[in-house]
């Protein structure tokens, strides 16, 4: 062999070894923390900013930074910036887990604001249980769970699914249709109805699932028809909604005639679908863009300043927004930044959100709030038809269907003489 | 020692590369785990494609299935109930699923079961001689149906949630740094051994065979050559590959869900292979890596534009430079042993 050739071989793998060094002091360096005098504190925002749940998630993560925003502009917290570090979670369930990762190992951030389908919390979960950060999730759920890494801003069952089925039966609905995405959300949901139809007097007739994004209802539009309910109960989510109402309007089915009582669908979703083909339709939440009170009216003010003049804001953004306070009175309170600390303060604090007052449950982490029905008008906004007389205690476990509770957060017990019980009303 | 050297270089650079990496930050040696993981895809898509010349785009189901198998066993393996399982009113474990909770059944059955898939798909495929294009849109069409059993047999798999919160393998906690860097270098041990075994097999007869069926396959059946056989083979090799992948996939990123079954994942590997260059098992190792490095690095920085940047390095790749980097080099003359001839490319830009 001549002496040149061998020369090449020696200069490749020195130029390998040369590029994995640079490799290995950039990522070191990178990686490393500043500790400089003031350091800016680091929270994760962790949305799908791409793939089938962007059009959800941006308005959140907007919402998120509008706060952060807010709170830099008044001097930030503890004397200190508040610094974004926004990932994208692809509308991917393990693309959340690394992210969540990511956050915690590389960026080091103090809290995490993010995640919108059950797929991808539960993902994170064990993420911020194993590193042990905390998790702000700011959209309804379906409950059954818990954890002392997670603050759950959106409402449980008996905030928003079990008071509508209540209103709707005093209301004189009897027969329900269940309609749902095939997922843990759905399933859970009616899980929670048909026991709750049995303790207070309802009937099913009729029960189905779909695949999350589909388009086609013609089958299930004729058995609707067939079955002749009173009302639908639609657990669908996302981009079906869109196709399930122009279907059901083509169908001949108004809401004068059978009307839909959603859990899904916010004012971004009937701008999306169109406030036509929901006219008369009902929706429950916690909060409105039409709720008449400064507060909400500066919150929409300040979002459409920066959002732009004609954006809607929902319940989950609310959420995303509020949450970022929540967790910055916690800071304050435990003067401190440790993850430790700040689990220990967030505990029954409350914050005067757009919506009213929230309170974070001291036993479960989830959070007291206000319980609204609002009827779609022909503008797109939801008048509001029913309200709970007071803030709802977040129950995860409802009784109808689990014999398990909370006593601290992420402790679950087995309930002792379990019923199956919603507000008195007990099944033999 | 100096052809060693040469023979050997991309094992050399694996196991420098791994040795650094054991030193960085956690957060890196899970995320090059990550990688590893990718490369034994590549590994896995390569022997079909770049060698056989069969364009699957339906491997994420393999890998799936291997994955969906190591995820059940870490589910089970506590003897609770799964979530899932509870909240579809199960009382116990169906009693095909609660075999999984085995490791010495979960584990092999990773593998096993994308090869009996494999087997099964395969041979009237290959038997009714579909090839080229309507090959790949069967597979693409075997993927959207598995995602599509998957997410609605939500009792047995999760769901569009999937499987997650997993908490220990055999008694080590998933979380802990020191079991981390144990997956890295199993991971990275399982790439090396891969690629050896691979390395070997493609320079007996058998890889020749397969670069002829991938060249002229009737001339080779002329000559009274089975190509079925070897096709069916190389498939089913190829699943297996997946399903180990797979396997150690889940532990290091701790969920498995239906994504990986679509059709996006099961497209972005064979662009890794592509940029890589295909027909060579080191640029497939290193397309793997450096695709899915720029896809963290991008993803960071502007998420918006990761698709963009995928797909512009895609057409870069098929138009300017068709042997991807492992081209790019070749012809800079930098490796002679290359496995990459200039007819080889031709064939390539003549395919398009």
């Amino acid at each position: 062999m001549p002496a040149k050739k061998n020369l090449k071989y020696v200069i490749s793998i020195g130029v390998i070894i040369l590029v994995v060094i640079i490799l290995f002091v950039v990522l070191r360096k990178h990686s490393s923390v500043k500790t400089a005098g003031k350091k800016p504190i680091y929270v994760g925002v962790l949305h799908s900013l791409t793939g089938t749940m962007a059009m959800s998630e941006i308005p959140v993560k907007n919402a998120t930074l509008l706060a952060i925003d807010q709170i830099n502009a008044k001097g930030g917290l503890l004397g200190r910036k508040i610094v974004p570090v926004i990932e994208d979670g692809a509308s991917d369930p393990s693309t959340f887990a690394q992210k969540a990762k990511d956050l915690i190992l590389k960026h080091h951030v103090s809290a995490i604001f993010g995640c919108w389908t059950s797929a991808s919390r539960k993902a994170v979960l064990p993420v911020v249980q194993e590193y042990d950060n905390l998790l702000f999730y700011p959209v309804q759920y379906e409950g059954l769970e818990d954890s002392k890494n997670i603050i759950y801003l959106g409402s449980t069952p008996n905030q928003q699914i079990m008071p509508a089925v209540s209103w709707l039966l005093k209301k004189g609905y009897k027969k329900f249709y269940l309609i749902g995405s095939n997922y843990v959300f759905p399933r859970v949901a009616n899980m929670i109805i048909k026991e709750q139809l049995k303790a207070e007097g309802g009937t099913l007739v009729g029960e189905q699932y779909t695949p999350l994004g589909s388009t086609d209802f013609s089958t299930i539009i004729t058995k609707i028809k067939a079955a002749k309910p009173d009302v639908i109960f639609n657990t669908l989510n996302g981009s079906s909604n869109v196709a399930f109402f122009k279907q059901l309007m083509s169908a001949g089915i108004t809401p004068k005639d059978i009307p839909v009582m959603s859990v899904s669908i916010a004012e971004v979703e009937v701008k999306g679908i169109g406030p036509k083909y929901l006219v008369g339709d009902y929706a429950a939440w916690n909060y409105f863009m039409s709720m008449k009170s400064k507060r909400n009216a500066a919150f929409i003010k300040n979002y459409q300043a920066k959002f732009g003049k004609n954006a809607v804001v929902d319940n989950p953004m609310e959420a995303g927004y509020f949450g970022v306070y929540l967790w910055a009175a916690a800071v304050k309170k435990a003067d401190s930044t440790n993850i430790n600390k700040v689990r220990q303060a967030i505990r029954g604090i409350s914050f005067k959100a757009p919506q009213g007052l929230v309170k974070v449950d001291p036993i479960n982490n989830q959070t007291w709030q206000k319980v609204l029905i609002g009827k779609v008008e022909p503008n797109g906004q939801f008048k509001i038809v029913w309200k709970s007389s007071k803030s709802v205690r977040p129950k995860p476990f409802p009784s109808l269907i689990s014999d398990e509770k909370v006593t601290a957060p992420g402790v679950i017990v087995k309930r002792k003489n379990w019923k199956r019980c919603y507000e008195g009303n007990c099944l033999k | 020692m100096e052809n060693f050297i040469r023979k050997n270089l991309i094992v050399i650079f694996l196991v420098i590369l791994a040795s650094v990496v054991l030193f960085l930050p956690i957060y890196y040696v899970n995320l090059f785990g990550k990688y590893f993981v990718f490369a034994i895809i590549a590994v896995g898509i390569d022997i079909i494609w770049g060698y056989t010349g069969i364009l699957s785009l339906g491997q994420g189901v393999f890998f799936s299935l291997g994955a969906y198998c190591m995820a059940m066993y870490l589910k089970l393996q506590t003897g609770a109930l799964p979530d899932f399982m509870v909240w579809s009113g199960f009382k116990s474990v169906p009693y095909f699923l609660s075999l999984f909770a085995n490791a010495w059944f979960a584990i092999p059955m990773a593998i096993i079961l994308p090869m009996l898939l494999a087997v099964i798909i395969s041979v009237p495929i290959f038997r009714s001689n579909i090839k080229g294009v309507y090959f790949s849109i069967l597979t693409e069409a075997l993927a959207l149906v598995f995602s599509l059993v998957f997410i609605a047999q939500q009792s047995y798999t999760g769901g569009s949630s999937g499987i997650t919160d997993f908490q220990s393998l055999f008694g080590y906690s998933l979380g802990s740094s020191d079991t981390i860097r144990g997956l890295f270098l199993i991971t990275a041990a399982v790439l090396i051994g891969i690629y050896l075994l691979i390395e070997w097999m493609l320079s007996s007869q058998l890889g020749k065979i397969l670069v002829a069926i991938r060249d002229g396959e009737n001339r080779l059946k002329f000559l009274g050559y089975d190509t079925i056989r070897y096709k069916v083979f190389i498939f089913t090799l190829s699943a297996g590959i997946m399903g180990l992948a797979g396997a150690l996939f889940v532990p290091q990123i701790g969920i498995v869900s239906p994504a990986t079954f679509g059709i996006f994942f099961s497209i972005e590997m064979v662009i890794w292979v592509a940029v890589g260059g295909r027909g060579t098992l080191i640029g497939a190792i290193i397309g793997a890596i450096v695709v899915s490095g720029i896809k963290t690095f991008s993803s960071g920085i502007f998420p918006e534009g990761w698709l963009y940047i995928l797909g512009g390095l895609f057409i870069l790749v098929t138009i300017v430079f068709p042997g991807g980097i492992m081209g790019i080099w070749k012809r800079y003359k930098v490796f002679e042993q290359v496995n990459l001839d200039k007819k080889f490319l031709k064939d390539l830009n003549e395919e398009k």
